[in-house]
């Protein structure tokens, strides 16, 4: 049924009886055209572009648990283009685009907030890259705005400007960045999709690929075999664990970021902030609380919880420029495991087995990728070749000397 | 997470710097044929286990010594902690 303030009201009128769950729980079928590992965003948003872009036909969603269960459920909700680098920087400006009609092309409501993005800065030097870095997204397409103390200070009053270690500079606005809703996304793709008659089968774990002479034409899943042309992967934390099923090694560790909700309060934060000297990045959702999160625990693991030491970390990253937010109290806190790449950008490619795909290295940061990602992924399984504002993200990259490294760290998974 | 420290006995693991799978410790030989194909693989292809790994672990705010960690991914449990010198002598020795 298409949602509507009209259906609304109809239904509300009329008891209510066409409401119906927004996907089915089809039994899989034995084959398919196309088939999607994980129902995350970037899984789902995949199969819906495949259907809606490239007219494809016959498509499979395979999810080992329920829908939203991984990162795409988990994550703090920011979306922005404020990357530096070509390799990056089209392809979030194309997500951005997507954002901003995603509701009506889903006609689902996933609270699209272009509420801005402010990242301070703190000394001279850290202006000066940030100069460099809005006018980097100026010509890709995006916006930035430079704020000065002053700036900032009409923006967001309440920040800690008399810090004396780490004193407000100013900032850079994204104004069209903000935060979407995130749970929302994955129903809103599950549903578009489905209407589509895209298959998406939940509580179906893959455990294995079926490789034929070198060429992968299906999976072993917890309910059955399942044989098809092209095998897509999108497993995001669980892309060493899976590919590795493959034999493929990939330049990628399985880390766990935290996010951390405080309880309900007053509207108090205009937009998202991030603090430019700790890691430290915070919003208001709808419902009052605080969400709020930093730095990665900085070791491998697939446990999807982590520990104290970090929550101490973020918190006191918090109070330092917040000081205001001291005494509200959390009210959740969760990890969820992310693959860290070894230069902190994706990867979507084909891989040396003929047949399967990859899509993942999508490190702390690809909810806001979710549209571009299932975009981009879509065309290479339907064109067999890159997106050209994907062109970049190759698992080759490293041996032939080019990563898109945006922080210049190097191959350390935890620093990015 | 506690990390029990060969010498100075358990530690918490926030006095630690992580660089992560111990297989960094066995250097590729520059002057091999596919010199260029090792490296590439030390530097940036990983294992990536669920379950069983060795690591790398600095006691930064400690002694400075290097340990390998036998650790498990998806409980968190430390089930061995070496010093990495022990090691790499153990294996040039037995090369
Ligand atoms: C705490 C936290 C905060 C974050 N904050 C932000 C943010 O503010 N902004 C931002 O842009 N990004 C953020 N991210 C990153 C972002 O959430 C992820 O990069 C993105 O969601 C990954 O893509 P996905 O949605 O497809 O992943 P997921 O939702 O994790 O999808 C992968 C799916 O694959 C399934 N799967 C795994 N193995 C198998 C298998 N063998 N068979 C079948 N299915 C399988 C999983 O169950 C899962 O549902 C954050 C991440 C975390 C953890």
């Amino acid at each position: 049924m298409k949602y509507s303030g009209w259906n609304i009201l109809k239904q509300a009128l009329t008891g209510k009886k066409e409401w119906a769950p927004v996907w089915h729980k089809p039994e899989p079928k034995s084959h398919y055209e196309t088939i999607v590992i994980g129902g995350g965003g970037h899984g789902l948003a995949t199969a819906y572009y495949l259907t809606t872009e490239y007219g494809m036909k016959n498509i499979a969603v395979l999810e080992k648990s329920h829908l939203g269960s991984g990162n795409v459920g988990r994550n703090t909700t920011i979306i922005r283009s404020n990357y530096l680098l070509p390799g990056n920087e089209p392809f979030y400006e194309l997500s951005m685009k997507l954002w901003e009609n995603l509701e009506q092309t889903l006609n689902y409501n996933a609270m699209v907030s272009q509420r801005g993005v402010v990242n301070l800065f703190h000394s001279d030097a850290q202006r000066d890259s940030f100069v460099r870095r809005g006018n980097a997204m100026c010509i890709a397409g995006a916006d930035a705005v430079l704020l000065d103390e002053r700036g900032i200070r009409n923006l967001c009053p309440f920040l800690d400007y008399e810090n004396s270690r780490f004193p407000i500079k100013g900032g850079l606005l994204q104004p069209r960045g903000g935060t979407v809703r995130h749970d929302a996304v994955a129903w809103g793709y599950a549903r578009g999709s489905d209407s589509l008659g895209v298959d998406i089968i939940e509580n179906c774990e893959v455990t294995g690929f079926i490789i034929k002479e070198g060429r992968c034409v299906g999976v072993e899943t917890a309910r059955g075999n399942i044989s098809a042309n092209k095998i897509a992967v999108c497993v995001a934390g669980s892309s060493g664990r899976l590919m590795g099923k493959a034999g493929i090694r990939l330049p990628i560790e399985s880390h766990v970021l935290q996010a951390f909700v405080s309880e309900g309060l007053k509207p108090i934060l205009p937009n998202v902030i991030t603090f430019g000297a700790g890691h430290f990045y915070i919003s208001q959702s709808d419902k009052g609380g605080l969400v709020f999160g930093g730095d990665i625990d900085g070791y491998n693991t697939y446990a999807q919880r982590g520990n104290l030491p970090i929550v101490e970390d973020v918190c006191a990253a918090g109070v330092a420029i917040m000081p205001m937010i001291g005494r509200s109290r959390l009210l959740r806190m969760w990890g969820g495991l992310v693959d860290m790449s070894m230069d902190g950008s994706p990867f979507i490619d084909k891989t040396r087995i003929e047949g399967l795909y990859f899509n993942g290295g999508w490190c702390y940061g690809g909810f806001k990728a979710t549209p571009a990602s299932g975009f981009c992924y879509a065309h290479l399984l339907a064109k067999d070749e890159p997106h050209p504002v994907a062109a970049e993200f190759r698992l080759d990259r490293f041996k032939r000397g080019h990563m898109i490294d945006e922080k210049g760290a190097g191959a350390q998974p935890n620093l990015h | 997470m506690i990390i029990n420290h060969p010498l100075l006995g358990p530690r918490d693991a926030s006095e630690f710097i992580y660089l992560g799978d111990a297989s960094l410790i066995d250097r590729p030989d520059w002057n091999s044929e596919n010199a260029a194909q090792q490296f590439y693989e030390y530097l940036y292809l990983r294992d990536n286990p669920a379950g069983t790994i060795r690591e790398l672990w600095f006691h930064e705010y400690g002694d400075r010594s290097w340990l390998v960690v036998t650790r498990n991914t998806l409980t968190h449990e430390i089930v061995n902690v070496e010093l990495a010198r022990d090691i790499d002598r153990e294996e040039k020795h037995s090369r």
